[in-house]
């Protein structure tokens, strides 16, 4: 079949969740009132709340929510062939990731733009927010060790992209050093900043760095992963104005252009997909489709941590509460859209089925080097750009994700820390250098505990992330459900995403815990189970908040 | 002819650049949006930094900030610059903080 139909049939499909069930969602079902004074006015402050363009609010949304997982999760879920992974894509965005985002900022913005941790202590209990927390530190936990190995891995397989990777550090910290002191408007440095990245991607090739095999008897992957998790902690304790917020801009720019290039590359060169639509023929040891393709792919169809994001800073920016559809519904399109990007790249992007095959040849392969590969391959035939040129392109705009969401995601779990710090009164830990130590150490921690001497624990517990991650989701879910129910409106359309949720993500553990035992994996196991009663406990809430909630309705009508 | 083609040449040039302005109020919207808050506080934390020291020279106290003003210096340098040009002197006035 030609990958143009499935583009188009997945664009389409979304647009239509967006122009039809979105509107209806907005209207019937979140009530969205134009007069409502959104907190953004309300608490106006110049600072946190400030009412922003709905345009402008949504650039900052989608760049925040967007990382690698969209990338990584649909990449790796093609190997049950493509139609699984579309369809989750296509119908997760449209009644999933739709659904949550938009309501999470809802929900925020009717309760004073309160963070989605504070609104389910509120709403739900003291109990639930307390999962939440550790729920939270767990996540964050796993994004920081996985995407530390998927960019060393990429470091290692795509040495051309080393030079254009690091190089874009050094480019953001001159333009950040260029708008800081206004020496030049921000058009015209965002023009150099995107110019000087695609120069550094055409020099790439030329200069590719290899990391040896074996260095102070550690692999070159686990060098690698040490290295990035040193320029993390310095980044994550850098001020953001000198290396997260350029860095990030160039990157939400970079990423709008190369989805430009590969879906103007696909249109020209008009692929077929040489992947079976189901693949029978799946290598030994790949767990079974349902439910771990519910969980494999979460950024893309639906993740909790994009609730972070919408109750987070996105609530207190919004101008009008009629822009939460266009900001959270299609912030979650746009996700859909870059995770479409990756199952077209990494199914149609091979000449032959043995080629896809090879890349698949176990559970966990392909992922972003299939992305990579795919995608230059169509970038190469399509626009007739040097295939090493392409595939530094591809490895770039990956590597540049996954490392603004480990500056991001390390930030935050050294807050974490340092909040405990507050809560038990521990000095010691209050002090950002120490706090950081403790974020890195964990994730180290993780990284090597779990992967031994190669460090790449991270991608052993993906996994494990999807159901953390669905975890969140699922309480940002109940968080808004319970909202409807108080407010007496329809709330099968939050209660139905949350039960499959929670059903998907609590078989998917149970089966891991099995596999987890019979290779006497323990530090997985232990993981495993602490995750496991999280989510039975996310759905006894549910259960109870929903319960008393309907009493507490049904004593009011009596 | 040229009457009419100079009102006509204006109100394009007029347009574009609205349009222009326009672009670059967006281009810095989304660059600031993220980390505005984050970004303001920065600052509010350096003036706040600033007045300690200030109140503290006033009174005669023992600055306590003394040890954080390192790290402030590239952060201030500017600012230092500008002040003593409007306070007259040409140069700075102080040997450890050169700035021209």
């Amino acid at each position: 079949m030609s990958a143009i139909v499935l583009l188009v049939v997945g664009l389409a499909a979304m647009a239509l969740g967006y122009f039809v069930y979105s509107k209806f969602i907005a209207e019937k079902i979140y009530q969205l009132d134009p007069d409502f004074k959104t907190p953004a006015h309300e608490f106006e402050d110049g600072i946190d709340y400030v009412p922003t363009n709905r345009f402008v609010l949504w650039g900052h949304h989608f760049t925040s929510v967007a990382g690698a997982a969209p990338i990584v999760g649909p990449a790796i879920a093609v190997i049950w062939g493509w139609a699984p992974a579309f369809l989750w894509v296509v119908f997760g965005t449209i009644f999933f990731a739709g659904i949550h985002d938009f309501g999470a900022i809802w929900a925020s913005v009717r309760n004073k733009a309160k963070s989605v941790g504070a609104l389910t202590g509120d709403v739900v209990g003291k109990r639930a927010r307390s999962i939440f927390m550790i729920v939270i530190f767990l996540v964050l936990l796993m994004v920081n060790a996985v995407f530390a190995v998927v960019i060393a891995g990429l470091m290692m397989n795509f040495s051309s992209a080393v030079v254009p990777v690091w190089g874009a550090i050094i480019v953001a910290l001159i333009i950040g050093q260029l708008i800081y002191r206004r020496v030049l408007s921000l058009p015209l440095v965002s023009i150099i900043g995107v110019a000087a990245l695609y120069v550094l991607i055409g020099i790439g090739p030329s200069v590719p760095i290899q990391m040896p095999a074996e260095v102070a008897g550690m692999s070159g992957n686990a060098v690698w992963i040490l290295i990035l998790f040193g320029y993390a902690a310095i980044a994550s304790l850098l001020p953001v104005w000198m290396l997260l917020q350029p860095r990030d801009y160039i990157n939400g720019l970079q990423l709008f252009i190369g989805l430009l290039i590969l879906y103007g590359a696909l249109v020209l060169l008009n692929p077929t997909l040489v992947a079976p639509a189901f693949n029978s023929d799946v290598p030994a040891g790949t767990p079974s489709l349902i439910p771990l393709l519910f969980v494999t792919i979460a950024c893309g169809a639906i993740s909790g941590f994009h609730g972070l994001v919408s109750s987070g800073t996105t609530s207190k920016q919004l101008n009008k509460e009629t822009d939460a559809r266009f900001v959270g519904y299609f912030g979650a399109v746009g996700e859909g859209m870059l995770a479409l990007a990756a199952i077209l790249a990494a199914t149609a992007g091979f000449a032959t089925l043995g080629d896809w095959q090879a890349m698949y040849s176990a559970f966990g392969q392909g992922g972003v080097n299939a992305f990579v590969e795919g995608g230059a391959f169509i970038i190469h035939n399509g626009l007739g750009l040097p295939e090493v040129t392409a595939a530094t392109l591809l490895t770039v705009m990956a590597a540049l994700f996954a490392g603004t969401t480990m500056d991001t995601g390390l930030r935050l779990q050294r807050y974490i820390f340092q909040e405990w710090g507050d809560i038990y009164n521990q000095q010691w830990m209050k002090k950002p250098a120490i706090a950081t130590g403790l974020a890195v150490g964990s994730c180290l921690l993780l990284a090597f505990g779990a992967g031994g001497a190669d460090g790449s624990g991270g991608l052993i517990i993906w996994p494990l992330f999807g159901t953390t991650n669905q975890l969140l989701a699922g309480l940002t879910l109940l968080v808004i459900t319970v909202m409807l129910v108080r407010l007496k409106r329809p709330m099968w359309y939050t209660l139905a995403p949350l039960c499959f949720l929670l059903v998907m993500t609590i078989l998917a553990l149970l089966i891991q815990l099995r596999t987890f035992w019979n290779q006497g994996n323990m530090f997985l196991l232990v993981l495993d189970i602490v995750v496991l009663i999280a989510a039975i406990m996310v759905a006894m809430e549910c259960a109870a908040a929903l319960k008393r909630s309907r009493a507490e309705m049904a004593a009011q009508h009596d | 002819m040229r009457d009419d083609s100079t009102p006509g040449s204006s109100s394009r040039r007029d347009k574009l650049r609205a349009w222009l302005d326009q672009a670059r109020f967006f281009t810095e919207e989304v660059y600031s949006a993220r980390y505005r808050g984050a970004i303001a506080r920065a600052r509010r934390d350096e003036d706040d930094l600033f007045m300690l020291l200030v109140f503290s020279e006033m009174m005669g106290l023992e600055n306590p900030a003394g040890y954080y003003t390192l790290e402030l210096q590239p952060l201030l340098l500017e600012r230092f610059h500008d002040w003593h040009q409007r306070m007259g002197m040409e140069h700075s006035p102080l040997d450890h903080f050169r700035c021209c």
